[in-house]
């Protein structure tokens, strides 16, 4: 080939590959309008007023639904959750909301990189505080009584760091701003004694109250449920092979995602349920793998995602392993009861 | 556009580039190409790496822990392919085999970026990723043995040099292309994906069009190898005193060189660096990878690979010691003096070692000697890691860091042993043509001695 003939080719290359490459671009540009339109079958959303404190008992959920209201924040009736879901035009990541308080992930594209923040919401989703946050958000919670806000973020370098990872995990206590910015820093209690390991991550808070609360520790490649104690500044481990524990209302039992046995290395979480008091485990009758925090509706039942059509799914199955995995509502993620 | 062929010396088997009498050297049209290569190609997958924490985490709603599993089995993978890359390339010869392997390997990585597109599952991607890994281990050994090939023996550390920083442009392009399509579209994640699948196409293009099939630098003055070598040969290689002393040294200062993920998390934790400015470590480390990278190219030919490949192995110990013992004036200063010294590192070692490496191993053999390095060197980090790791839950992050800190002491006073006693035994003149290469096949460093 001659040289003139290579940088025809090339041209012609580049004019080809150039063209698909503004026409995905374009493409993908233009999908706003088509994610903008409802789909057939999809639930119903328009807009409207949105409070944290509602009069009634509601499902607040991060709305996937194709539409103008994609990502945002959405309200339903608790008792009819395929019904039309009201959409605040707050988005979120993650999201968690009790009594009136909502602590909001979100990401902010910047020009060289995306960067995280928590928000504090207040009843009527207003700002009141917000943080940076060092990765892309997974996990976040209030306590029952909305004074504290926990979440937990990745933190991971980029392709020069490989995808290696490490959780933060922060608990803000919105009464005076207090920040525990890093519970990796908090002393560790394994088998009664005091650990130190410096390979510790901590993720996935639960609270049981405004001093306690039931999380993750991770170290030395196996995970643990720890209960923390916020003034005494102590995770004690309680349980092996916990991971994103959930505590039910009642406080007498946590349900979390357990690395079972002879599952795929890939997917290898199922939803167990464990009985505080006599420190033993159930199955679910949930078979599949489940990567969430789970959430309690009541004492008797459970929420989770799971993959699908758009980008997740809620479903619900009881929590002592009887009766069968049920949909509770599509296109839905990060939920939370209200009311 | 750079021409690989813009030079005459490609049809007429005369000396390399930079070598005719009265001329400046230059960097060899074939370098700049590869470079072209690498810089379009690190476009491509850098805009994937950027955004698939955030597509897998926050798109598709999975977990990252199983997917750092699995990045870190496919690295691992990745290394041990670049071994049969560079047997592959050297069986295929001059008559084009690195050319070929590298061109199979570039297309298997191009290929990667629409499969994304279809692969919405964990295990399914984890696939896609094992063959873009496969295809990045297939092309490494015989692109640096091209660049080899190319360049006169003494001025390869400018020509690996000019290569890693248009290298390292391309991985600092591609995380803004991805994030400026992000922000342009809807979720967009799939159109990253197709433009990366686009500009990766390119990559192949210019390789297949611009890059020349036949090295012509040293095709006149070596001989044409009598037979394919076998993989035995690859690994007879390690017999070559000069090689073995290499890889060991790379393989021993591998050992104690902590995981750029390690050593950011630590630096974040012990300077109590501000969370938000985490993601510029690894940006700043590049850059100045990238400014750097030719300079030390040049330096490295002037006073020896190894010796510079040593000081930059210091400029990392000086950054551990500074994570160790910050000095009084804040977080900030200090983080950019580590990332300084950490950029430096790289710009002294990687290509350099590449460098080194050619001038240690025949250059029929030039695709499996720069594997064999480059593996060792790869495996030696991979089993730091994992020693790192175990120390770190063991110890804590600071005691693990000392111990590494000691380790790279340890190792750097054995490696400057191991050089020096080989050119005590005359064997090595500490440029980079030993003279335990046989000298038919490499001509002698006119350089002095190091």
């Amino acid at each position: 080939m001659t040289r003139t003939a290579r940088l025809l080719t090339l041209l012609l290359a580049v004019l080809l590959l150039g063209a698909v490459g503004t026409g995905a671009v374009l493409y993908a540009a233009d999908r706003s309008g088509e994610r903008d339109r409802e789909q057939a079958g999809g639930p119903e959303v328009r807009s409207g007023s949105v409070s944290l404190s509602p009069p009634d008992r509601r499902l607040v959920l991060r709305n996937l639904a194709w539409g103008p209201h994609r990502d945002e924040l959405a309200t339903v009736p608790a008792d009819r959750p395929d019904g039309p879901r009201t959409a605040s035009g707050v988005k979120c990541l993650r999201f968690h909301a009790a009594a009136g308080t909502g602590i909001c992930l979100q990401a902010e594209h910047g020009a060289l990189d995306d960067t995280y923040r928590a928000v504090v919401l207040d009843a009527q989703l207003h700002e009141v505080r917000r943080f940076p946050a060092a990765g892309i958000p997974t996990r976040s919670r209030v306590s029952p009584s909305g004074h504290l806000v926990a979440w937990t973020v990745f933190v991971s370098g980029d392709s020069y760091a490989g995808t290696d990872f490490s959780t933060r995990t922060t608990i803000v206590d919105t009464r005076g701003w207090a920040v525990q910015d890093n519970l990796e820093t908090f002393t560790i209690i394994k088998d009664g004694k005091p650990y130190r390991a410096a390979d510790v991550n901590v993720w996935g808070v639960t609270f049981a109250d405004d001093g306690r609360f039931y999380v993750t520790v991770a170290t030395g490649g196996r995970t643990y449920l720890a209960q923390g104690d916020l003034a005494a500044r102590t995770l004690t481990t309680l349980h092996p092979n916990v991971e994103c524990p959930s505590l039910s209302p009642d406080g007498t039992r946590i349900a979390y995602k357990k690395r079972v046995d002879g599952a795929s290395p890939d997917a290898p979480w199922r939803l167990y349920v464990l009985d505080l008091r006599t420190m033993t485990e159930n199955a679910t009758a949930e078979q599949r793998n489940i990567d969430d925090q789970a959430l309690w509706s009541d004492d008797a039942t459970l929420v989770y995602s799971l993959p699908g059509d758009y980008g997740a799914d809620l479903w619900t199955t009881p929590a002592d392993g009887s009766g069968t995995p049920q949909p509770l509502t599509r296109s839905a993620l990060a939920p939370a009861y209200l009311g | 556009m750079y021409l690989a062929e813009s030079r005459r010396g490609t049809e007429t088997a005369a000396p390399a580039p930079g070598t005719r009498p009265g001329r400046r050297a230059a960097v060899p049209g074939t370098v700049l190409a590869l470079g072209a290569v690498s810089l379009v190609t690190d476009v491509s997958s850098e805009m994937v790496s950027a955004v698939l924490p955030l597509y897998v985490v926050a798109g598709l709603g999975l977990s990252p822990l199983g997917f750092g599993l699995l990045d870190g089995i496919n690295n691992g993978v990745g290394a041990l392919v670049r071994l049969l890359g560079g047997h592959l390339a050297d069986r295929g010869g001059r008559g084009g085999g690195h050319k070929t392997v590298a061109a199979v390997g570039y297309g298997l990585s191009a290929l990667c970026k629409p499969l994304l597109l279809l692969a919405h599952s964990l295990p399914l991607i984890g696939a896609v990723l094992a063959v873009d890994r496969t295809g990045k281990g297939l092309r490494t050994a015989p692109r640096d043995a091209m660049i080899a090939l190319a360049t006169e023996p003494r001025h390869r550390g400018r020509a690996f040099g000019v290569h890693r920083a248009m290298d390292t442009t391309g991985a600092l392009l591609g995380p803004l292309a991805a994030f400026a399509i992000l922000r342009a579209t809807v979720d967009g994640y799939d159109a990253v994906f197709a433009v990366s699948g686009c500009v990766a196409v390119f990559g192949v293009l210019v390789l297949v069009l611009f890059v020349p099939s036949r090295a012509s630098g040293d095709a006149a003055a070596a001989p044409a190898p009598a037979a394919r070598p076998a993989l035995r040969d690859s690994l007879a290689l390690l017999a070559r005193p000069t090689l073995r002393r290499l890889t060991l040294c790379a393989a021993l200062l591998g050992l104690t060189t902590v995981s750029d993920a390690f050593l950011y998390l630590l630096l974040q934790r012990e300077l109590a660096l501000p969370a938000h400015l985490f993601p510029l470590l690894p940006l700043g480390t590049a850059a100045v990878f990238l400014v750097l990278a030719l300079p030390m190219g040049v330096l490295a030919d002037r006073i020896g690979r190894r010796r510079l490949f040593l000081a930059g192995h210091a400029a990392l110990l000086a950054g551990y010691a500074l994570v160790l013992l910050p000095p009084s004036g804040g977080a900030v200063p200090t983080a950019v003096l580590v990332v300084l010294l950490h950029g430096t590192f790289y710009a002294t070692t990687d290509g350099v070692l590449a460098a080194a490496t050619a001038g240690a191993v025949p250059p029929e053999q030039l695709g499996a000697g720069q594997a064999l390095v480059g593996t060792g060197q790869a495996l030696a980090r991979f089993a730091c890691s994992l020693a790192f790791g175990a120390a770190w839950s063991a110890w804590g992050g600071r005691t693990a860091l000392e111990a590494a800190a000691a380790g790279l002491a340890v190792s750097a006073v054995a490696v400057t042993l191991l050089l020096r006693s080989a050119d005590r035994a005359g064997a090595d003149t500490g440029t980079d043509a030993g003279a335990d290469a046989d000298p038919s096949t490499e001509p002698r460093s006119p350089d002095p001695v190091a």
